[in-house]
């Protein structure tokens, strides 16, 4: 029988009061009451760790880089206990052919009953070839993994959207984990952002433990615990936006009193995330609050939407990129001109004809 | 002695029930607040200093935006009700007869009319086809698209849980692919909005001097009088 997590943390040298607390605040992040706190005592005591395998396709290993910062208390030492992280290639001590037994030792031994996390998505042109492992594509790996598992979390916008490998043109068609086509249809979590939140990230896999099932997810899959605000609804700066305080440029006096971004392109109101509540490294600070404006990276094709610092999407097919109020203000222009000249001509036509008339 | 004058003959017909009146003018104002504050939104006003407490200007602007939005969408709601309650004019904005043939001659023959080919317009009590069409695509569905869109982005601000989250953005952002797109496409639905402005504002002045109906005092009085006995055009 695998060990539960109270068993791991313990034998890590972890208090009974450090892993109590470890409850509480677990309980507090997922917005859940004080009294969630005994019941994930209870589950991390008696339960047995759930088994994950943590595939890599095409991706930059920023999900993992920030899941490994989480704060949270003993989240960085415990979190990859908790969870019986059976493969993850960047972190795991086996290398070569061994690691890549452990994946259909996995397979094997807890067939339907692992979760398989996803980092990176797989492409899918040229047979997939643009991303191998262990001299084969991704895509097989990814889809065995997905026959047998329980569960798909997709880590990143690389899992969730497609991210940077699936913008325009997206040569290698690098396909977000729920577009793979043939992937068996298992429930999918997506955890987007470029990184998500350490602490979100931790949760999600928390709560899985604790309840055994998905926390409520919105229509695009995404647990709405952590995307269901904008970072503008929470945003500190906020106050500054309805007064009208603006920043008009990086270096002004509005920039220097912390004024909001929105006129720098700050997508704060239109990416949905947790940044300006649980914000990043254990809490200290967040985009905004360094004084640069969100760019929305944890939503839908972010790459594709024109500058980073430009609320509007570019619009293509206007020969050089255009936004909808420049296309709009010129039809305008166009539409009022040709009204005015129409009126000219009208009039023109009428004195004649009255001329006529007489 | 006494000057025989022939009695001048001047039909005039009801058109515009009351309804479609009020409606009329209370849906330009807040089209035009909407415009007005929805462009200030999109392109804030030059950053005022001071207190953020003592200061509310852009909570304003947007305040006025939500509310003329509400006046607009509840207008809409009661001009559809008065399509199906009130005088057959009153439908002809939302059902143009484009399964009839003449509809379609006609709107050749309006667009001559504009094109200055022909030189008289036809006669109608009515809106003429090519006006009809006009209200039609740019008016009547842009409104309603940026209704729709509209409540979608206001649902987000009043979060998961409320009616506009529920009836509009739950399933407008999604299919939109996300939020920041919703918003373009409501950018560029002002646009359209403006054109239409510039284009119905022009139309009504140039009918009214050019052809031979009244136009711009039949909005206020709801009676359309003629300049000539013709017979009517659109007396189907």
């Amino acid at each position: 029988m695998t060990e539960t997590f109270y068993d791991v943390m313990r034998r890590q040298g972890i208090t009974r009061r450090s892993f109590l607390k470890f409850c509480s605040l677990t309980a507090a992040a997922l917005g859940l009451g004080p009294s969630f706190a005994p019941k994930i005592a209870e589950a991390m005591e008696n339960k047995p760790r759930i088994p994950v395998l943590w595939l890599h396709g095409l991706e930059c290993t920023c999900c993992s880089e920030s899941f490994i910062r989480s704060a949270h208390p003993l989240a960085k030492d415990v979190i990859l206990s908790m969870i019986s992280l059976d493969y993850d290639d960047t972190i795991m001590a086996a290398a070569g052919h061994q690691a890549e037994a452990i994946i259909d030792e996995t397979i094997e031994k807890y067939d339907g009953n692992y979760i398989l996390a996803c980092e990176g998505n797989p492409p899918l042109n040229q047979d997939g070839m643009s991303c191998i492992i262990a001299g084969k594509p991704y895509l097989e790996q990814l889809k065995k993994a997905a026959d047998h598992c329980k569960a798909i979390i997709s880590w990143g916008s690389c899992a969730s959207w497609g991210c940077v490998q699936a913008a325009r043109p997206n040569p290698t068609q690098a396909t977000p984990i729920h577009k793979v086509p043939g992937l068996a249809p298992k429930p999918i979590i997506k955890v987007p952002g470029c990184p998500p939140i350490a602490e979100v990230m931790t949760a999600v896999i928390t709560y899985i433990l604790t309840f055994e099932r998905f926390p409520e997810l919105d229509r695009q899959g995404r647990p709405k615990m952590f995307y269901s605000q904008r970072i503008h609804d929470k945003c500190y700066r906020r106050p500054h936006f309805d007064a009208g305080q603006f920043v008009e440029a990086f270096d002004d006096e509005g920039a220097r009193k912390g004024y909001c971004l929105y006129k720098v392109g700050c997508k704060g109101p239109t990416t949905y995330n947790a940044c300006s509540t649980v914000r990043w490294n254990g809490g200290l600070s967040f985009p905004i609050q360094s004084g640069h404006p969100c760019f929305g990276c944890s939503e839908d094709g972010f790459w594709d939407k024109g500058s980073f610092y430009d609320r509007l999407t570019d619009i293509h097919g206007f020969g050089i990129e255009a936004n909808a109020d420049k296309i709009g203000g010129t039809a305008a222009v166009v539409v009022g001109a040709a009204a005015a000249a129409h009126a000219g001509i009208s009039a023109i036509k009428r004195a004649r004809y009255k001329g006529g008339d007489e | 002695m006494t000057v025989e004058t022939t009695a001048h003959k001047e039909e005039a017909v009801y058109v515009y029930e009351a309804p479609v009146r009020i409606w009329h003018w209370v849906n330009a104002l807040a089209i035009l607040v909407l415009g007005v504050t929805g462009y200030l939104i999109g392109s804030p006003l030059p950053s005022i200093h001071g207190e953020p407490s003592f200061h509310f200007l852009f909570g304003w602007i947007r305040f006025l935006h939500f509310t003329a939005g509400y006046i607009l969408a509840v207008g809409i709601l009661l001009r559809i009700y008065w399509a199906f309650v009130g005088n057959k004019h009153a439908r002809q904005i939302f059902l143009p007869p484009v399964w009839r043939g003449s509809f379609w001659k006609e709107l050749v023959h309006e667009v001559k009319w504009y094109a200055m080919i022909t030189r008289a317009p036809m006669k109608y009590a009515g809106h003429n086809p090519l006006a009809t069409i006009v209200m039609h695509v740019m008016f009547v569905w842009t409104i309603v698209f940026m209704i729709v869109t509209g409540f979608a982005l206001y649902g987000e601000g009043t979060g998961m849980g409320s009616w506009q989250y529920t009836m509009f953005s739950s399933w407008v952002i999604p299919l939109f692919g996300q939020s920041q797109d919703v918003h373009t496409w409501h950018h560029l639905g002002l646009w359209v909005i403006v054109c239409f402005v510039i284009v119905h504002v022009y139309a009504a002045v140039r009918e009214d001097i050019m052809s031979r109906q009244s136009i711009i005092s039949s909005m206020f009085s709801g009676w359309r009088t003629f300049r000539d006995d013709k017979p009517m055009d659109d007396r189907h």
